[in-house]
């Protein structure tokens, strides 16, 4: 499992003693696709056969389809970036406030997914905007917030543009402390907040007093103690925590229990032996991770964020590097395609709901905690914590076959993240365009939800799929710039349409 | 006694898996102590009192492999070891209960799959993908389905040459790979033949009439129709020359094929010469054998008897009169083209205005959302009732090809229909061209004793089938009268 993307890419130099992948010098396996009859003719014959139960692609896709996978680097790509995602080796670092680790100037606010303005800002998008104008003091009263930002008093950009990521509505301001984590087989870094734990919390779009307390207590104790702990400890490898955390029953996005275990194991005794931070001080921080199941979550978006950066830019590949949602468009970007953003209308999460809140109540999808899909964990890791699917009434085998419907879209199997339950074999990662378009499985998100309204928080969790567009509409852009293949071009061909 | 100490960066493995490996690689005789393990303070201590150097760099998160091991056994134990971290998932309690793959990729990806070849038969503007999945994951494709565009099948073509694979078709209807067949094939007995196939019955008539004189055949590699033609320039045929030619239990190789563009079969024939496996060609261009005397060229070529092909004689005589024509409904399209070439060798060029006719009912017009006529006779057989009642048809030529992915009986259909044909119509004459093996699973002599009962002369070799079909209509001159 060292190199799991080359199981899947066969040695290009044919070997003269085994032609034809040795064809003819072993008994034949024969994968079949189509007409039953030849199926059912090998079974007869006694020959091993693996069966696909395939389906007619949209119509209008197979051109695009045809262009993608008929260039010739198209293959290959796809290799690189998915072994560039999955050998990635993030490490936290370092905790430091915005405005010095990104150059968050006053005024300036991150958000989840792609980009937005206020004018379609949802309801727990413009709470935790209106909670960090308070926090950093650009307004007296939430009604004078919004008028500001109504008034585009302040600049929004999506955390994806500067290799941040945020839960849910995301929302950075420059007074907030990041976890700072870098990737030490490819060299970059990723950032992500503190976890504020749950129920009322900005991240859900609530800005009371106590929100806005919390988050100056993070600032002024949890920030600067997590910093000297950090330090203390010397570069943590997540990678190594989230691979034990997965064999202890998280997925990594709705439950984060062992891993944060894990983490505070790491932290506590570094966090002691740090003679800067007082005594009363530590005690609080470890209080307060300690009395938060998800604290590791952010932790884990930013090595997420840094593995699936890891696999940018890679021309040609079809592998998809982010899926975000900020509670009105859900995108994705895809690693051939640069930075550009694939939007569709974000779905409501089918869930559990807290005390009274329903159905009615909840905001569509929102925060770029899917960057945990996109490498392999959440919704990918069901198989590994199958707790997570009563959210949604789901049984064992429900979460068994959430995972294994996720290799039907993967390009990998992951080398380190290994499922018990699967015979430790790897979660499914890397999302491929042209797997999600041929057989309309869309990816699995775990996710909490958000209410509608602005201030309320967080009124439940389950499940969510992405609008199916964007994986077309991704599959149209990387067509567009596809190689064709040898001497022979692609167009005006019939291909496959209708 | 040589000691392997190596450091792996953040690979983390749960301790169970890490103490297997340690056992099995300490199990091993040229294996003094070996430790595989996390690099926990323990763990380096450990290593420390087994007499191992202890690495200064290794830390609780990166695995520690330790090995001291005799003799040249280092590249040995490596391999063990990667293979034992890497170790196969072994079938889940779940397995049942997983859904199938919905696409080749997906399905060549399961673990402990295995697959060496893909078998398509998707609608053709559909293949391109699933048929680039194979090629990436190291399958050799066959491509049963027609319809795949001819830049897609040059394209797929190209990609599985820089991946030393072959793309057999598209329109490529019969395989038989290591015994088993693929598509429609029929079941031969193992032999020293290899076969190059752009015809699909024209491999399966080569095979039977092989078959019948006791010589069997190693591999058939079929190409598909265009293979041979200026645009697709024998890519595939090429590739499966070479590979039959390093086949070690092939001993002649017959490339079989509907008529080659002629600067593609000049390549071809070129590529041959090369090759140190003799190669008999059957490509039914004017001028050439045709099917039947080109299996006994390859029989001749293994210094083989050629013996007398397999015929079943009705006990009737029918005596159609004169100007009657005879009217061939075929769902080999080799077979037909064969039967038509034949026709004009003996007849002269204007068969048509005489009333003669040969039909494919495997080609496009007649499969356009419907199945191959091999597996689905609907059509066929209201060709046969319409003929009987046409006063102007003499004799009734059919095939019927056996084999595995035909229909399981095609007797049950079509003998009743002759024997229905021939009691309105006594002076009707009823020839069957049978391509199969006694082994088939609808069993040839079954079959033909079917046929033959309904009143029909039957025959394992076309050509003998058509010459003596011939031999009852006229002509500007007949051919013998047993071909």
């Amino acid at each position: 499992m060292t190199d799991p993307a080359s199981d899947r890419v066969p040695d290009h130099a044919p070997d003269r003693a085994h032609r034809l992948g040795g064809l003819l010098a072993r008994d034949p396996v024969v994968v079949a696709a189509g007409a039953e009859v030849f199926a059912d003719a090998l079974a007869a014959q006694a020959v091993p056969v693996v069966p696909v139960d395939w389906r007619p692609p949209p119509a209008g896709t197979g051109t695009a389809l045809a262009a993608v996978l008929g260039d010739p680097g198209h293959a290959d790509a796809n290799a690189r970036a998915v072994r560039r995602m999955v050998t990635a080796r993030p490490h936290l670092v370092d905790v430091r406030p915005a405005r010095e680790v990104l150059g968050l100037d006053t005024g300036t606010f991150l958000h989840a997914g792609p980009p937005l303005d206020w004018e379609r800002a949802s309801g727990p998008m413009r709470g935790a905007l209106v909670g960090a104008m308070l926090l950093e003091g650009l307004a007296e009263t939430p009604l004078g917030a919004e008028h500001a930002l109504e008034r585009g008093a302040a600049t929004l950009e999506p955390c994806h543009r500067h290799a941040t990521v945020g839960p849910m509505a995301g929302v950075v301001g420059p007074s907030m402390w990041m976890l700072v984590v870098e990737d030490a087989e490819h060299g970059g870094t990723a950032y992500c907040s503190l976890n504020e734990g749950l129920g009322k919390v900005l991240r859900y779009g609530a800005y009371g007093p106590e929100v806005i307390d919390r988050l100056t207590w993070m600032g002024e104790v949890l920030g600067p103690a997590l910093a000297a702990a950090v330090r203390a400890h010397g570069p943590l490898d997540l990678m190594a925590i989230i691979a034990r955390a997965v064999q202890m029953g998280d997925e990594l996005h709705n439950r984060n229990r062992a891993a944060t275990s894990l983490l505070l194991r790491e932290l506590a005794p570094a966090l002691l032996a740090a003679e800067e931070v007082p005594r009363d001080r530590a005690a609080a921080a470890l209080r307060f991770a300690a009395g938060n199941d998800h604290f590791f979550l952010n932790a884990g978006m930013a090595a997420a964020k840094a593995c699936a950066d890891a696999a940018r830019n890679v021309p040609g590949s079809s592998l998809v590097v982010a899926m975000a949602r900020n509670g009105t468009d859900f995108g994705v970007q895809v690693s051939g395609t640069g930075d550009r953003w694939f939007t569709g209308p974000a779905n409501v999460p089918d869930g559990l709901y807290l005390g009274g809140y329903g159905p009615g109540d909840a905001n569509p999808d929102i925060g770029d905690s899917a960057i945990t899909e996109t490498v392999g964990m959440g919704g990918f890791a069901l198989a590994a914590a199958p707790a997570i699917v009563r959210f949604v009434g789901g049984e064992v085998a429900d979460a068994l076959a959430a995972t294994h419907r996720m290799y039907e879209i993967t390009l990998a199997e992951h080398p380190v993240l290994q499922v018990p339950s699967l015979s430790f074999r790897g979660t499914p990662v890397g999302v491929d365009v042209t797997r999600v378009v041929r057989t309309g499985i869309l990816p699995v998100i775990d996710t909490g939800i958000a209410g509608r309204e602005p201030g309320t928080g967080q009124v439940g969790a389950g499940l969510v799929e992405p609008p199916p567009n964007v994986f077309a509409d991704a599959l149209d852009a990387l067509a567009a710039s596809a190689r064709p293949p040898g001497r022979q071009g692609f167009a005006g061909s019939p291909t496959g349409r209708g | 006694m040589t000691d392997w100490v190596e450091v792996r960066r953040g690979a983390y493995h749960d301790s169970v898996t890490l103490m297997r490996a340690s056992r099995a690689l300490s199990e091993r005789p040229d294996v003094a102590a070996a430790m595989v393990a996390m690099g926990t303070a323990l763990n380096l201590d450990l290593l420390a009192r087994m007499g191992f150097d202890v690495p200064s760099d290794a830390g609780p998160d990166d695995l520690l492999i330790a090995v001291r091991v005799g003799g040249d056994g280092l590249d040995d134990v490596k391999a063990t070891l990667d293979g034992l971290l890497r170790e196969a998932p072994r079938a889940t309690v779940t397995e049942a209960e997983v859904a199938a793959a919905r696409t080749v990729g997906a399905a060549a990806a399961r673990p402990g799959s295995g697959a060496t070849v893909a078998l398509l038969s998707v609608p053709g503007p559909h293949v391109f993908p699933e048929a680039m999945d194979a090629l990436d994951a190291g399958l050799n494709v066959m491509v049963f389905s027609d319809h795949v565009p001819l830049d897609q099948e040059i394209a797929l073509k190209e990609a599985a040459a820089r991946r030393g694979l072959i793309v057999m078709g598209p329109d490529c209807g019969t395989a038989v790979i290591g015994g088993a067949g693929l598509g429609f094939a029929n079941a031969v007995r193992p032999g020293p033949v290899g076969v190059v196939a752009a015809s699909g019955t024209g491999a399966q008539q080569l095979m039977c009439l092989l078959d019948a004189a006791g010589v069997g055949v190693s591999h058939v590699l079929g190409v598909g129709g265009r293979d041979l033609s200026p645009e697709v320039s024998g890519r595939s045929a090429l590739a499966a020359l070479a590979a039959l030619d390093a086949d070690p239990g092939t001993e002649l190789i017959v490339l079989v094929s509907k008529p080659p563009a002629p600067q593609v079969a000049d390549l071809v024939r070129e590529a041959a010469r090369r090759l140190d496996t003799p190669v008999v060609f059957a490509l039914a261009t004017t001028g050439e054998d045709d099917l039947t005397a080109a299996a006994e060229r390859a029989l001749r070529a293994l210094r083989r008897a050629v013996p007398a092909w397999p015929r079943w004689t009705a006990s009737r005589r029918p005596a159609p009169a004169a100007g009657r024509a005879l009217r061939g409904l075929f769902a080999g399209g080799t077979l037909r083209d064969e039967a038509e070439t034949i026709a004009l060798a003996a007849l002269g060029r204007d068969l048509d205005a005489r009333g003669h006719r040969f039909t494919d009912f495997g080609a496009d017009a007649y499969t356009r959302g419907r199945a191959h006529p091999m597996i689905d006779p609907t059509l066929r057989l209201a060709a046969v009732r319409a003929e009987a009642a046409d006063p102007g048809c003499g004799v009734l030529l059919l095939d019927v090809v056996l084999g595995h992915g035909a229909e399981p009986d095609p007797a049950a259909s079509l003998a009743p229909a002759i024997a229905d044909a021939v009691d309105d119509r006594p002076d009707l004459a009823v020839v069957v061209s049978l391509c199969g093996t006694p082994a088939d699973p609808q069993d040839r002599d079954r079959q033909a004793a079917a046929l033959c009962g309904a009143g029909a002369d039957v025959f394992a070799s076309n050509a003998q089938a058509v010459r003596h079909a011939l031999s009852m209509v006229d002509g500007p001159r007949r051919e013998e009268s047993t071909g």
